[in-house]
């Protein structure tokens, strides 16, 4: 699926809560779901500056598309970067650098998210972004 | 000014954005260690200088300047009798407790501090009240020490005298923890550091609010806060400092304001207040701030000190009485601060629920993060209560607390 597939996918999902609760609740789901980072990726290089929530990101690139797996000690920033990898992840690198995310906005997520959340969420998807940039240029 | 009711119900009229709503719920304010609300007579006293004498002060000759300096200044006068200072010009205008400990820091710093003397802070410091001396202290070859904590977030002071000695040129200790609430016996640590000619910096950035303060009764050599936290506006804060040290003091900041003259050979420098404060100063700001302190003044500590241990109370007692939530700091002298974290879960979770819930308080390391390090953990919630906060926000918060721990344990 394209990035933008993906994300009319996640729109259409969040569009059936009904209110912030069952919102957070999948997000906390997600976020319990994911699938954790290969603990030897778990370093101090893969911290991602800016979160007020732990958060380590790590990218590899397999057949032209790059893979994330990352983690947080933080449940919901988890579930969000659960969203953020299932948009992003098995993305040729050019898609990854265009892709201007606007599922977050739609899905409520920079309006109900306090700022540094919103900080170490735009933290996130800069560091993806560098990884995918690097990547173009190898 | 009009009767003040000391009433909390009453009083919370007072505070117009109490009655907001957040995210579709009453707002439970209950992060006033960060800044606290400010009345209305506050934000009115702004308004109306903006409108009616907005000029420069110090320096017009027109009648606005006139008008608004003599605000200003009477702001000066203000705060001076609020900390119980000798002399109006003992009370330096700056932008906050961080800008005072810098001043200090760098000007008194530079003029004092020497290879191998020793700068003392505590262990429960805030990052303001750390990062300075750190600068100057590598500057100059200087040694930072630091009073350790114990388990309760009480500073160890039974061996005061290894920490405090000869070499000790000046303390810089907090009044009260901005991230366990500790009120720290400073009497004793004046004593000491003045029985050896120690200078002391009292940052009074938590306990301004919270309690009266004489600076001259404490014998503090500089004492230093903030505005926004005594429900005055942002950008505006205090350095007191004796007036014999202040005259002996370099500048800190070169412009105008600060000069008696000046010409491309030669600047001479202007007496104290006005020495440390060139620039055109936050004069909005000043005059909200005198207004908020006359606003306490009226409805008095008395009053806000029992309402606020009846708030600490409750909340402590409603705290303990929650599975798995555990407070962070138990020293025996608190203010209304209660840190605390809940076993299993990320205080970021619960402070994003808690905001759902139209409840704010602060997560995190509070800017101490040597005190999270101590006690080994990433950071904690943080309720800080002020007078116009209710038993309905304490409520509040159980309920926060509980649908927080029902959405987030696994």
């Amino acid at each position: 699926m394209t990035i933008e597939e993906i994300e009319n996918e996640i729109i259409s999902e969040f569009s059936m809560f009904g209110d912030w609760m069952e919102k957070y609740e999948y997000i906390i789901e997600l976020g319990n779901d994911m699938p954790v980072i290969d603990s030897t990726y778990q370093t101090e290089e893969n911290l991602i500056p800016g979160c007020q929530s732990r958060v380590w990101l790590h990218a590899e690139q397999k057949e032209g598309k790059i893979i994330f797996t990352a983690n947080s000690d933080a449940i919901i920033t988890k579930g969000i970067i659960s969203l953020l990898i299932r948009v992003l992840s098995f993305q040729n690198p050019e898609d990854i650098l265009s892709a201007d995310l606007r599922f977050v906005k739609e899905i409520g997520l920079t309006d109900h998210l306090s700022p540094t959340r919103s900080n170490g969420l735009v933290s996130m998807v800069k560091q993806m972004k560098n990884f995918a940039f690097a990547f173009s240029n190898v | 000014m009009e009767a003040i009711a000391m009433n909390v119900d009453q009083i919370r009229f007072d505070f117009p954005l109490l009655s907001q709503k957040v995210n579709g719920k009453n707002l439970v304010y209950l992060d006033n260690g960060a800044t606290t609300q400010k009345p209305k007579i506050v934000v009115d006293a702004i308004a109306n200088y903006y409108k009616e004498y907005n000029s420069n002060i110090h320096r017009g000759v027109h009648t606005l300047s006139q008008m608004a300096t003599n605000e200003f200044e009477q702001a000066r006068e203000v705060i001076q009798k609020f900390i119980g200072a000798a002399k109006k010009e003992e009370v330096i205008i700056t932008s906050g407790t961080t800008e005072g400990i810098n001043l200090v820091a760098s000007a008194w710093g530079r003029a004092n501090v020497k290879a191998g003397d020793e700068i003392v802070i505590s262990a429960m410091e805030h990052h303001s009240n750390i990062v300075p001396w750190q600068m100057i202290c590598e500057e100059r070859e200087a040694v930072l020490k630091v009073i350790p904590m114990d388990e309760n977030g009480e500073l160890i002071l039974n061996q005061l005298d290894e920490f405090i000695n000869l070499k000790t040129k000046l303390v810089a200790v907090s009044h009260v923890s901005n991230s366990l609430g500790t009120v720290n016996d400073i009497e004793r640590i004046i004593d000491r550091a003045h029985s050896l000619g120690a200078l002391v910096l009292i940052d009074g950035a938590q306990s301004v609010s919270h309690g009266p303060i004489s600076v001259v009764d404490l014998d503090a050599d500089f004492y230093v806060f903030s505005g926004h936290k005594l429900f005055g506006p942002t950008g505006i804060g205090v350095l007191y400092g004796k007036e014999t040290i202040l005259n002996d003091m370099p500048p800190y900041k070169g412009g105008g304001d600060m000069i008696k003259s000046v010409s491309f050979e030669k600047t001479t420098f202007n007496e104290i207040p006005h020495k440390f404060e060139a620039g055109t100063p936050n004069i909005a700001g000043g005059i909200g701030l005198a207004k908020a302190i006359e606003y306490i003044q009226q409805i008095g500590f008395d009053f806000i000190q029992e309402q606020e241990e009846k708030l600490k109370i409750a909340a402590t007692g409603m705290l303990n009485s929650i599975e798995g939530v555990r407070i962070i700091g138990q020293a025996a002298k608190k203010e209304s601060v209660i840190s605390f974290t809940i076993d299993g879960l990320h205080p970021f979770d619960v402070g994003t629920i808690l905001d759902q819930l139209g409840i704010a308080v602060r997560t995190g390391h509070h800017c101490t993060q040597p005190v999270m390090d101590f006690f080994g953990i990433p950071g904690t919630i943080r309720a800080s209560f002020a007078f116009y906060n209710n038993m309905e926000d304490i409520e509040a918060l159980r309920k926060g607390i509980i649908k927080a721990k029902s959405m987030l344990e696994i």
